[in-house]
């Protein structure tokens, strides 16, 4: 009986090793596909279905797209499993770059940051001036603020707020949630609190929600969109001419340019993503991007 | 609303049961004989072998998803297979979560059983073919039971499925993963239709094996004369 047993899972092991080193179970035709890693605010503002359908016409490449946050992304970039990254927060991504994962950081767009909070708006955020003030305000005021609480690019930024304006609200009137974004939002709408959020993602749901913008503009809010290439010197599988080729469309291609500001709009008629002007792609890493023309 | 997207949801379907029904294929070639030669064999350690194989079925799906993505990243030891990122490590990902769930479902109801027929079957004179065939048979209700509720763990499985897989779309998003996602984006409904949408496939292909226990009966008429 136990032989039975015994030629049975040999014949299951042998057949699973000699399944495994079939070659053609491995990967496909690395050449013709691209893994980008990005955040979740830039696959669910629908840009990547408007461009990577144009970019395969053109290069015949398909991109598989991870979307999920900052820190994963730019975690899976770092252990080699994505070939290209579109994140939003500036110094996560200078540090990428720096510990040799990253061949360059390029700004190739832009939206901004804004804050949202309910209607009656008790802090009274219209006397604000600057981003700066109103973290202070929320800060003292006590009022409930949501956090996205997960190294998102959103996340990071309101985290170098909070530092900035040198305060912390209290820990009993600060919610970090761990979701998205949109996840997150709902969440501010049914504690009717305060939260910063990208605007493109608010846009998208605020139909859904009560909460209004209530303060935007300060250009320490704007939000940057870098791409980088993963460095194949250190990550040998990438497909590093397909990354450049990407990033070739996204910031040499003026068609491309063109339909990143105009494939979608806010509800009061401004482009959801405002291209980055090229010069600045030349300037070195350190560049305090914040300041804009 | 469901209309436009049924390509995609179709696509998402079609491969939550390729990706599931592969690795409860393949988890049972695994455990079912296993779970026999445990119920038949009594050795040394056998009871805290079948204990540890309870206990395995707790471990969280996303820690299960995290030791594979280690092993299939592309400096990772199998990462010359290529299989992060593709519906073939999410086969892998479910086969190795579903096999514990299989094996101990079909141990805990064979166990007693098994030893009725080899004692019946080895008085009548039966070679170990027979005997085996026998168990197989009287224990079908089991087997089938093991099976399905290792398929239904593995197509209501996220956690290793978004870590392995990566929920790309039109590669290796599944019912779950995208449930997850559009969960996250605040289209509840949505969430919930493709989660109704889930329930029913589990129920079909349920009832699909469950009937499977009528096949037997057959050859146990013909026996009787």
């Amino acid at each position: 009986m136990i032989f039975i047993f015994r030629i049975y899972i040999s014949f299951l092991f042998l057949s699973l090793i000699f399944f495994a080193f079939n070659k053609n179970l491995a990967a496909l035709s690395k050449e013709n596909e691209l893994v980008l890693a990005t955040t979740t605010s830039v696959e669910n503002s629908g840009l990547l279905n408007v461009l990577l359908p144009l970019f395969e016409k053109e290069t015949g490449i398909r991109v598989k797209v991870l979307a999920v946050g900052t820190g994963q992304a730019l975690r899976l970039a770092g252990d080699g499993n994505a070939d290209i990254v579109i994140t939003h927060s500036r110094f996560a991504e200078e540090k990428f770059v720096m510990d040799g994962h990253g061949v360059k950081r390029i700004p190739f767009m832009r939206n901004r940051f804004i804050v949202v909070g309910p209607k009656n708006d008790p802090a009274n955020l219209k006397q604000a001036k600057t981003a700066l003030d109103v973290f202070k305000i929320m800060a003292d005021s006590g009022v409930t603020f949501i956090s996205r609480g997960d190294q998102s690019g959103t996340h990071q930024k309101e985290l170098e707020l909070w530092s900035a304006a040198k305060v912390k609200p209290k820990s009993e009137h600060y919610l970090e949630t761990g979701t998205g974004m949109e996840a997150t939002l709902f969440m501010a709408n049914e504690k009717q609190g305060y939260i910063l959020t990208d605007e493109g993602t608010f846009e998208t749901i605020a139909s859904k929600i009560s909460l209004e913008r209530l303060y935007a503009g300060d250009p320490i809010l704007d939000n940057i969109y870098s791409v980088i290439a993963v460095n194949p010197n250190k990550h040998k599988e990438v497909n590093a001419s397909g990354a450049q080729q990407f990033i070739a469309f996204l910031t040499h291609n003026s068609f491309v340019r063109n339909l990143i500001e105009t494939f979608k709009h806010t509800r009061d008629g401004r482009p959801l993503f405002y291209i980055v002007p090229l010069i600045l792609k030349f300037l070195p890493a350190g560049f305090t991007l914040y300041i804009l023309v | 609303m469901a209309l436009q997207w049924w390509p995609e949801v179709s696509e998402i379907v079609f491969l939550s049961i390729l990706v599931s029904g592969s690795a409860t294929i393949i988890a049972s070639f695994f455990a079912i004989p296993l779970g026999i030669f445990l119920s038949l064999f009594q050795f040394k350690g056998r009871r805290f072998l079948i204990l540890l194989l309870h206990a395995v079925i707790g471990v969280p799906t996303v820690v299960v998803g995290l030791c594979l993505y280690f092993l299939l990243s592309r400096n990772g030891p199998l990462g010359w297979l290529g299989w992060l990122f593709t519906p073939a490590g999410m086969i892998v990902a479910q086969t190795v979560l579903i096999f514990p769930i299989i094996t101990s479902f079909a141990v805990t109801h064979l166990l007693g059983k098994t030893k009725e027929i080899k004692e019946t079957a080895i008085l009548s004179g039966a070679t170990d073919l027979q005997l085996l065939w026998t168990i197989i048979l009287e224990a079908r209700l089991g087997i089938i039971g093991a099976v399905a509720g290792g398929f239904a763990r593995a197509i209501g499985e996220v956690g290793a499925a978004m870590m392995v897989g990566g929920n790309i779309r039109h590669f290796t998003r599944v019912m779950t993963t995208a449930i997850a996602l559009e969960t996250s984006k605040g289209e509840f409904e949505l969430a919930i239709s493709l989660g109704a949408i889930l329930i029913l496939i589990s129920l079909g292909v349920s009832f699909l094996l469950f009937s499977l226990e009528h096949v037997g009966e057959f050859n146990d008429r013909d026996k009787k004369y």
